[in-house]
């Protein structure tokens, strides 16, 4: 049993994690608003992807980017169309609608793709390893996904920090009603945000579905780990997110290991709880939530 | 043709009325002042033409055009812009990132970094700190520039000596005056009626959401104004 | 007294001298009240006739309504009432499932004794979980409670003396004779659908529902006016899982045989929601429309499985956009009806130098008469 070669793949599944997390992370900071079909709509991507590859004949790599492009129009849509609707004072209408979304994302899946598992074929890279010394070998794909998870995070936070639409982005969080008096159109905002939003998790869905196998009830989990991952980094903190979901795998993937594979998840949960009792604004949290 | 004009304009605030068929006109070039105590509409006035606000009836002509159904946003490109009341700076921001965010909707003009410098030159030293960490009248001037930053035609101030002291008042009223001899058209809601009498060309009293009293500061004494001020 | 008086009068303010605050009494009954109270009792006694004169099949299926009345409610009274918008109700169902089976086949509770049992179980359970779920907020908290339910879920499917994955019997619930089973399961459950919403009904009457309103509004500010936020809600989401572990015994009691997928389901809160959108938000007449609405839907729609819930989804989102009161709620803009005397209104009572009414009654008719303004939960 060589710790350090488990520690490692859970660190490298944070990265798949954290992926999922940068969506959910970027929609609360902008609109303050907590996306329950977020996992669904990742999962949706996947399954996107596949009809591509599958009926379409796309090659993956080609099938990825199309269903990316998709995604975001979906994202903007979505939200200016419909969610932008279910914001104002009150909490509950954003829960309650996306709840709803989830439902309606899941079950329609169910009746287009049935509840077979699927996966994605990615070819040699998904088994190839990088054999690092005798006992230290990780594997190629899961260095990929790590890498991208990374490269993505940066993007969107020198996207925030660098650019003009990232810095009305930033307004638009701090305060929606001067941001408009600057000129910035709300509306506009909010759905460029999901439509990232949602560029992401399709990264992240697709990511998973060559990894692993899914069905159109994956989903949920994936929202609750990236929910996880977003909380024990730290709202507020993009990068915390990373951190998040790097604690959440490592803590699977050794709860997996020490207690047996039907446990790691729950692994996963404990450390959550335990966070979140212990240090309840996360690891990189910028801003108290009040 | 004037720049900005009223027509009638009613505002509720759900069942509350807060504003009575207002109807008044600032000309271009001219520092129109608004006094009133809390409460009597001023605030609202100002957001109305600004289009955070909708009246529920009357018109609001910028430029001889209807803007009263115009969202907020495009307001600015039209060339107003607001200082909000409360600053109501970007806490996150900046003070550099304020200034380049109020550029964002605006249009093109004499306005940028250099020339807010020039004007408010307290803020260039600040300008990489977090706008959150700035004093009141740091804030304050930040925000009358962040609004300059849109170069607007008509520049809303509502309630800018709030809470300052009197020597950042006086360093904002005399920025008040240098807009005014650029030409620039000011709307200015205040309730410290002695330092905005000697900036305004012309003066509304706001009570209980009318008008109670209209002219030039030079023309009306101060008793013609406590009396509208406070309605006796 | 008559029938129009308050059943808690409150404060009189008396009129002064000079310019004076009218005299108002704080009254929350109206004699349609009374009325409306005869129409329930008489409903719910022929309710409980329904085992003795109806089919077995009857009975079994009511049984579902009356948890899905429970649940209603149960979760109405976290969201609507207190603004804690929950979808990991599920967690209190299986325990309140499980927690039955505990009771009766491994303690030897009688099976509908147990049923309590396992209620009190949940709350139990809720008692300390609840303090770590309040450090999040709005969407956040919502997704806490579903992590929870999933590690209950989880835990459970683990053990094996529980029969794990696959599921287990209630033995010593089907061991009771069918004659006695049927309509004993029928009578629990309509207890535990009445007992909730009369749970509800005195919670909101009491001094904690009214703070209730204050922290759903806005708890930061309901803290600083003294209410206890943080007590309030931990007794709201207390008595829920309670209610909701109550309900998951019931029908555990009515299938007798239990799986954590099925127990800990996220569908019951699906399910919940969509009794709530639809019938009305931060009411009690709401759900219980919403309620019975939905379970006529089921029993004519669900076989069609997806479509079915795509459908539910679909409404739900529709309704949750544009009518977010439900259709109660639309019942109460139009008509003001409420049925349920949980509202407070202020009474005004005419001022001494009107008229002299000729009788007491008359004096409350025409306090009545006067405006009510109505405090809304």
């Amino acid at each position: 049993m060589n710790w350090v070669n488990i520690t490692l793949q859970g660190i490298l599944l944070g990265g798949l994690y954290a992926l999922f997390a940068v969506g959910l992370a970027l929609v609360f900071g902008v609109m303050r608003m907590v996306n329950l079909a977020h996992g669904d709509l990742g999962i949706l991507a996947a399954f996107i992807a596949l009809a591509l590859v599958q009926s379409a004949h796309f090659g993956l790599l080609w099938a990825s980017l199309l269903t990316i492009a998709l995604m975001f129009g979906i994202g903007y849509v979505l939200q200016r169309g419909l969610l932008n609707f279910t914001l104002g004072t009150d909490d509950t209408r954003p829960i309650v609608v996306t709840f709803g979304l989830s439902i309606i994302i899941q079950n329609g899946l169910l009746l287009g793709f049935t509840a077979d598992s699927r996966g994605l074929d990615a070819g040699a890279v998904e088994t190839a390893s990088i054999h690092i010394s005798n006992q230290l070998a990780i594997g190629w794909y899961p260095l990929l996904v790590f890498i991208a998870a990374v490269a993505i995070i940066t993007a969107v936070q020198l996207f925030l920090n660098r650019t003009k639409l990232g810095r009305a982005f930033r307004a638009t969080s701090d305060d929606r009603e001067a941001a408009e008096l600057m000129g910035i159109d709300n509306r506009h905002i909010y759905a460029l945000a999901m439509a990232v939003a949602l560029v992401t998790v399709a990264i992240g869905g697709i990511a998973l579905a060559i990894r692993t196998t899914f069905d159109p009830t994956t989903g949920p989990f994936n929202l609750l780990f990236a929910f996880e991952a977003v909380i024990m980094g730290g709202m507020g903190s993009i990068w915390g997110t990373l951190m998040g979901g790097i604690v959440l795998g490592v803590a699977q993937v050794l709860g997996a290991q020490v207690f047996g594979a039907g446990w790691g998840i729950l692994c996963g949960h404990a450390v959550f709880l335990l966070v979140l009792a212990l240090r309840p604004s996360g690891f990189f949290a910028r801003t108290v939530t009040t | 043709m004037s720049l900005l004009e009223l027509q009638d304009v009613s505002v509720f605030y759900g069942d509350f009325q807060a504003l009575f068929s207002i109807s008044l006109t600032v000309e271009e070039g001219q520092t129109f002042a608004v006094i009133g105590a809390n409460g009597a509409g001023k605030s609202t006035m100002l957001k109305t033409v600004a289009g955070v606000l909708r009246p529920r009836s009357g018109r609001v002509l910028f430029e001889g055009e209807p803007v009263d159904q115009v969202s907020a946003h495009k307001r600015v490109s039209m060339g107003i812009s607001m200082v909000p009341e409360g600053r109501r700076v970007f806490p996150s921001l900046t003070v550099e990132e304020n200034l380049h965010i109020g550029a964002y909707g605006g249009r093109k003009g004499d306005w940028n970094l250099e020339s807010v410098y020039e004007l408010f030159p307290l803020l260039e030293p600040l300008s990489k700190r977090q706008s959150a960490s700035l004093s009141g009248g740091e804030q304050q001037a930040l925000a009358i520039g962040r609004a300059l930053m849109s170069n607007p035609h008509l520049v809303l101030l509502d309630e800018v000596s709030l809470g300052l002291a009197p020597v950042v008042i006086k360093r904002i009223y005399e920025a008040m005056v240098e807009l005014a001899v650029r030409g620039t058209t000011i709307l200015v809601v205040e309730q410290d009626v002695q330092h905005v009498l000697t900036v305004a060309d012309r003066v509304a009293c706001f009570l209980e959401g009318r008008i109670s009293l209209l002219g030039r500061p030079g023309e009306l004494s101060s008793d013609d104004i406590s009396a509208a001020y406070f309605g006796m | 007294m008559s029938a129009s008086s308050s059943l808690d009068a409150g404060d009189r303010v008396a009129a002064g001298r000079g310019p004076s605050i009218p005299a108002f009494r704080v009254a929350r009954s109206k004699r349609m009240h009374l009325y409306v109270l005869i129409v329930c009792v008489i409903i719910v006694a022929v309710l409980a006739s329904v085992p003795l004169w109806s089919q077995v099949g009857t009975s079994r299926t009511l049984v579902t309504l009356f948890g899905l009345v429970a649940l209603a409610q149960m979760w109405n009274l976290l969201g609507g009432f207190a603004g804690l918008i929950s979808v990991g109700q599920q967690a209190y169902i299986g325990i309140g499932a499980y927690g039955l089976w505990l009771l009766a086949d491994e303690f030897h509770l009688h099976p509908f004794v147990a049923v309590i049992g396992a209620a009190a179980l949940a709350a139990l359970v809720a008692l300390p979980i609840a303090p770590l779920l309040f450090r999040l907020r709005g969407g956040y908290f919502a997704i806490g409670t579903w992590v929870f339910a999933e590690i209950t879920r989880i835990v459970v499917s683990n053990i094996q003396a529980t029969g794990g994955g696959s599921g287990i019997t209630i033995i010593s619930a089907a061991r009771i004779p069918f004659e006695t089973r049927i309509p004993g399961t029928y009578w629990v459950g309509l207890t535990v659908a009445v007992g909730s919403v009369l749970i509800v009904y005195f919670l909101l009457r009491s001094k904690i529902g009214l703070g209730l309103t204050a922290i759903r509004d806005n708890d930061l500010a309901a803290q600083s006016s003294g209410v206890n936020v943080f007590r309030s809600k931990l007794i709201v989401y207390v008595i829920a899982a309670f209610g909701c572990g109550a309900m998951g015994a019931v029908v555990a009691l009515n299938l007798l045989f239990i799986q954590p997928s099925a127990s800990f389901d996220i569908t019951w809160t699906a399910f919940a929601i969509f009794i709530v959108v639809i019938g009305g938000f931060g009411s009690i007449e709401g759900p219980l429309i919403g309620a019975v609405i939905f379970f006529a839907l089921q029993q004519t729609l669900s076989q069609h499985g997806q479509t079915y819930m795509l459908l539910l989804g679909a409404i739900a989102v529709v309704m949750a956009t544009v009518a977010p009161r439900g259709i109660w709620g639309l019942v109460v803009a139009r008509w003001d009806l409420h049925l349920f005397p949980v509202r407070r209104g202020l009474v005004m009572q005419s001022p001494p130098e009107r008229a002299e009414p000729a009788s007491a009654g008359e004096a409350d008719a025409a306090a009545d008469a006067s405006s009510r303004k109505e405090v809304a939960p």
